[in-house]
């Protein structure tokens, strides 16, 4: 890896429900090297995305950020800054995309002028300028005739033009880190490709940190080149993108993989994974995925799985890296066990 | 333009859908006139086989949900003819149609929206009973635990409501639902794409169970390629209202020959580090069904090299290009549109076979 330019360690974001305390993300480590894109993948509910609002400090009641969560961006613990200078940092220098453009654009705004926005407040443009602007970064990211488009109303756009002036936004100030959370789960498969390989290359061109956070190992495979997977608030698996796919050591990622059908691949059965995520409010002790994993033992009941170093930068949070031998000898998952508890 | 046969063997299909249309009319003003027509559905056919699954597949807004529900008359075909078993579904009263329906049923893509909040698990399933008089009491009960066992919920689920269940879980007592009036025919309108990956492959091997099981047909509208690949037994790929292509899975996968279909596969990520797929990349954006090009409605975006103005000016006939292949383009041979017809045109570039390696998946 690079130079970091992000570097998260121990974070803990808690949400206080009426339910009971919901530990969201529960102690999360990774960093992100300069001009490096890396993927975090799981599925809903294991702390991806809250864990991306935590990095902006955008987290809102009842959530909140635990104290012992370090955030070392460019230099500075992201948790030590004012309001005033986090502001700064989330125009210019980190910048995020989310997966519903609508929702990221304001409906009653021409696009020139949200673009055009982030310049005037986050470089003091004019307005004449910003604008000028604005259209300069539509050009970037591929929207025809941007004089005219810049003109128009979000909802004039289409989808995928509307994640283009997205990422037009994010990238006005050139920041250090984009942050994309899910960004093409909106958009239809050849509109995703080119979404993507717009990023890619404009990443490439500025030298943008990206961390891109999806629930499609495909996107993952194509567009990153380490990888983080999550489950219930934990790094699970941490290796490069190839090392992932070729070796992968946690059975959980082993069960995503398996479960996810390729064009051109083999028509077995999918794979599943037996039974559901436990509830954040109550995750159990020992290791978090037992109940759905074919491999547990007794050990994995009583004592909770450090993230273990197993070579090359690939690090998993399973027994299995210590007692390799019991790969050998799966079993019907506690969940599949339990009947018919289908998810 | 209707196609002799569009189905996967001689014997009689299941559902067969002729030259089907349904068009939006655009209002404009204070007297709602009138201005246009969106054209969503444009002239499908084809048929699907008993124990079959069809695929339909295309990007948002290629018609292919508005398809399904015309097929069961969710909402009014415009035109065309939709002939299930024998019988003619346009021609049915309301009463006759209700009876069919217990054959044809539907499961929607959001399990969220389809089930009635303030209804009980074991209710929803139960209503499908009781409408269509198929069982009461102790009998109904006696059936609804055993849709939900094989659906693989437990039944003392059956008192729950709706929210207490997760997307997956939901989109079980959904096909519980559709299953309990015994159908032969169940049209899933993206009844995956709502759900996490691991979630996903235990509903697509549920139906898969289903189907071998109960020898249902599917007509399973998709936009997730690599899904589609593992369920279809034969795909029809929609764009802008048109079925371009239809094909046996295997040959659609290995054998695109609409440049459209072959531009959707090369888009899809391949989950392989390191290999670096090429890409067809399509320019600007799918075009207005309610202003859709002249000709084949594909010709603006298309990258095949003999495209051509005939291409602007001749609709292309969905014809067979091999035993069960059928496509839309007029330069791709062999094509009933003469070379003669293609000049008088205006076309330039005679037909000539184009097959990207970009469009495949699997290594030669």
């Amino acid at each position: 890896m690079t130079t970091p330019l992000l570097e998260i360690e121990n974070l803990h974001t808690f949400f206080y429900t009426d339910n009971g305390v919901a530990r969201a993300v529960d102690g999360v480590s990774f960093s992100v090297g300069v001009g490096e894109t890396v993927g975090v993948v799981g599925e809903s509910g294991c702390g991806k995305s809250v864990t991306a609002l935590s990095i902006l400090r955008l987290v809102r009641p009842p959530g909140r950020i635990e104290t012992g969560s370090v955030m070392r961006f460019e230099g500075r613990d992201l948790l030590e800054l004012n309001e005033r200078e986090m502001q700064h940092v989330r125009g210019n220098r980190i910048a995020m995309v989310f997966q519903e453009p609508m929702t990221a654009l304001n409906p009653v705004f021409t696009i020139g002028d949200q673009v055009g926005e982030v310049a005037r407040i986050h470089a003091g443009m004019s307005k004449r300028d910003a604008w000028a602007k604005a259209i300069e970064m539509l050009k970037i990211v591929g929207i025809p005739a941007p004089e005219q488009r810049a003109g128009e109303y979000p909802h004039q756009l289409s989808g995928g033009m509307r994640q283009r002036v997205v990422i037009a936004m994010a990238l006005v100030m050139n920041p250090a880190l984009v942050i994309a959370d899910e960004p093409t789960t909106a958009l239809d498969v050849t509109i995703q490709a080119q979404i993507l390989e717009l990023l890619a290359e404009l990443t490439r061109r500025l030298g943008t940190s990206v961390l891109l956070i999806t629930h499609d190992l495909g996107v993952v495979a194509e567009n990153c080149t380490r990888v983080i997977v999550m489950y219930a608030g934990e790094v699970v698996e941490e290796a490069t993108t190839v090392d992932l796919f070729a070796r992968a050591h946690h059975p959980y990622t082993e069960g995503l993989l398996g479960a996810m059908p390729r064009v051109g691949g083999e028509k077995d059965r999918l794979a599943t994974i037996p039974g559901t995520v436990p509830a954040p409010t109550n995750w159990p002790k020992g290791c978090r995925f037992r109940d759905r994993c074919p491999y547990s033992w007794e050990r994995c009941e009583s004592e909770h799985p450090p993230l273990y170093q197993i070579g090359g930068g690939h690090s998993s949070r399973c027994h299995l890296a210590e007692e390799p031998e019991r790969r050998q000898h799966p079993h019907p998952p506690l969940a599949a066990q339990r009947g018919a508890t289908a998810a | 333009m209707t196609a002799p046969a569009l189905s996967r063997d001689a014997a009689q299909p299941l559902l067969s859908v002729r030259d089907l249309t349904k068009h939006f009319p655009i209002k404009r003003g204070v007297f709602g006139s009138v201005t246009g027509q969106v054209r969503a559905v444009d002239g499908v056919s084809f048929d699907v086989a008993p124990g079959e699954t069809l695929a339909l597949v295309g990007e948002s807004g290629c018609g292919k949900s508005t398809t399904g529900r015309a097929i069961l008359r969710l909402i009014e075909p415009t035109s065309g003819s939709v002939t299930f078993d024998g019988v003619d579904v346009r021609a049915l009263d309301s009463g006759d149609l209700r009876k069919l329906r217990r054959r044809m049923q539907i499961v929607f893509q959001d399990p969220f929206s389809s089930l009635n909040p303030r209804m009980s698990i074991g209710a929803i399933v139960r209503e499908g009973l009781t409408i269509h008089r198929l069982a009461e009491g102790a009998a109904a009960d006696a059936r609804v635990t055993e849709l939900l066992e094989e659906v693989g919920l437990r039944p003392e689920y059956a008192s729950r409501y709706p929210h207490e269940f997760s997307g997956g879980q939901r989109q079980r007592v959904g096909i519980a639902r559709a299953l309990s009036v015994e159908p032969s025919f169940i049209v899933c309108d993206e009844p995956v794409s709502a759900l996490d990956v691991s979630v996903q492959a235990q509903v697509v091997n549920l139906l898969q169970d289903l189907q071998r099981d109960r020898g249902l047909a599917y007509l399973f509208i998709a936009h997730d390629l690599s899904v589609v690949e593992h369920i279809a037994d034969r795909v029809a790929v929609m764009y802008l209202g048109h079925v371009v292509e239809l094909a046996p899975v295997d040959r659609l996968y290995n054998e695109p020959i609409m440049p459209y279909t072959q531009a959707l596969l090369s888009a899809v990520p391949a989950p392989e580090p390191g290999v670096k797929r090429e890409r067809i990349l399509l320019a600007g954006d799918v075009p207005s069904p309610a202003n859709p090009p002249s000709g084949c409605v594909f010709h603006p975006r298309c990258q095949h090299p003999a495209r051509d103005a005939a291409c602007a000016k001749i609709v292309p006939p969905l014809e067979e290009k091999a035993p069960g292949h059928w496509a839309a383009c007029i330069k791709q041979p062999p094509t009933t549109v003469s070379w003669e017809l293609q000049r008088a045109g205006g076309g330039t570039n005679p037909p000539e076979f184009f097959l990207p390696r970009a469009a495949l998946h699997r290594s030669a």
